[in-house]
């Protein structure tokens, strides 16, 4: 299916749940509301014309200008060709974006839809601090677990020293600089 | 040997005995198995036949600290890293030996400014003998790193140093 027909079935049946659609972009993707995102996944994952089966990516994205924090999913569908050699080469895929408020990050899981989302959110809560309520082991997957603040941040602070281990060297405390 | 180090003055017997263990210790370093990213192929490549770390008795990699001389870190340390890293290097018996192979141990490297996670330089976390730069170190650059260390090797001795006489150690 084309994104175009993909964004207007899910149009249809969700026209209140979808803040926003871009179907001709590079990267076709539709916004959805966190509240409403469970629905929309399980719709996505069920429906008998969709059938994204497959969570390809999940990604984090710090949206510092718009006090955003965006979890983009990159679905695609393995049984959406007529034969199947053509389920891999015709192109069927969407992207949806579920975006919250920085101060306050909740996003319902997925990991019980795709449980390629478990490790996947896991990732984006140690290095973003989305929290994704109703996943099954919400630890950090990536830094210590001792690890304070959440560093693909843009407004992360970098440790002063890690268990005795000094960060800071004779050439200053080394930063990012965005 | 540290029973019988800095206990006696430089002489003919001191000196000799100084050059046979030196001798024995440069001739067998015998290196950490411990590749943690890409400077570890390097490593590997400088331990097989092409280059052949086994000219200089270093091929002999172990998989265990406690049999181990030299500890070449290869490769990016992260602070989570890092804290087994001091305790390999805990683990080691005297005398051991530390070799920072690599931009990212001798200082951080390409993620000194915008890398949250490694540490600056791996003198931060253990003391280090021989510092190989390079984005990873050529083999020649590792072996030549080994003739360092056994150069300093070389120069130890036994005898009490002047410093440490002054210190009353």
């Amino acid at each position: 299916m084309s994104p175009e027909a993909v964004l207007s079935r899910i149009g249809e049946r969700f026209a209140d749940a979808i803040v926003a659609t871009d179907a001709a972009g590079p990267h076709p993707h539709a916004v959805v509301r966190p509240e409403r995102w469970r629905e929309v996944a399980l719709f996505l994952r069920d429906d008998e014309l969709l059938r994204f089966d497959w969570l390809r990516c999940l990604t984090g994205v710090d949206d510092i200008e718009d006090g955003l924090l965006t979890a983009v999913y990159d679905l695609h569908s393995t049984q959406s060709g007529r034969t199947p050699e053509a389920n891999w080469t015709a192109r069927s895929e969407i992207a949806i974006k579920v975006r919250v408020p920085r101060d306050n990050p909740r996003i319902p899981s997925v990991a019980d839809v795709w449980p390629a989302a478990e490790w996947h959110e896991r990732e984006a809560y140690d290095l973003l601090g989305i929290v994704f309520d109703g996943h099954p082991d919400l630890r950090r997957i990536l830094c210590c677990e001792d690890w304070s603040g959440h560093p693909l941040r843009k407004d992360y602070e970098f440790p002063l020293e890690y268990h005795g281990i000094p960060a800071v060297t004779e050439f200053g405390q080394t930063r990012p600089q965005h | 040997m540290s029973w019988v180090e800095n206990r006696f003055e430089d002489g003919l017997i001191i000196t000799s005995l100084d050059w046979a263990l030196n001798w024995a210790r440069a001739s067998s370093i015998w290196p950490l198995t411990f590749g943690i990213a890409c400077c570890a192929i390097e490593m590997m490549a400088t331990g097989a036949s092409r280059f052949d770390f086994d000219r200089f008795g270093a091929g002999a990699f172990r998989a265990t600290p406690r049999q181990a001389d030299l500890m070449i870190v290869a490769g990016t340390v992260t602070y989570k890293m890092a804290e087994r890293v001091r305790r390999l290097y805990n683990q080691m018996p005297e005398p051991k030996y530390v070799m920072a192979m690599g931009a990212c141990t001798v200082g951080g490297g390409p993620y000194f400014k915008h890398g949250y996670h490694v540490v600056k330089g791996i003198d931060l976390v253990v003391p280090v003998d021989i510092y190989v730069p390079g984005c990873p170190p050529r083999p020649e650059a590792l072996l030549e790193g080994l003739m360092r260390l056994q150069d300093k090797i070389r120069n130890q001795t036994l005898a009490r140093t002047p410093e440490l006489a002054a210190a009353d150690v």
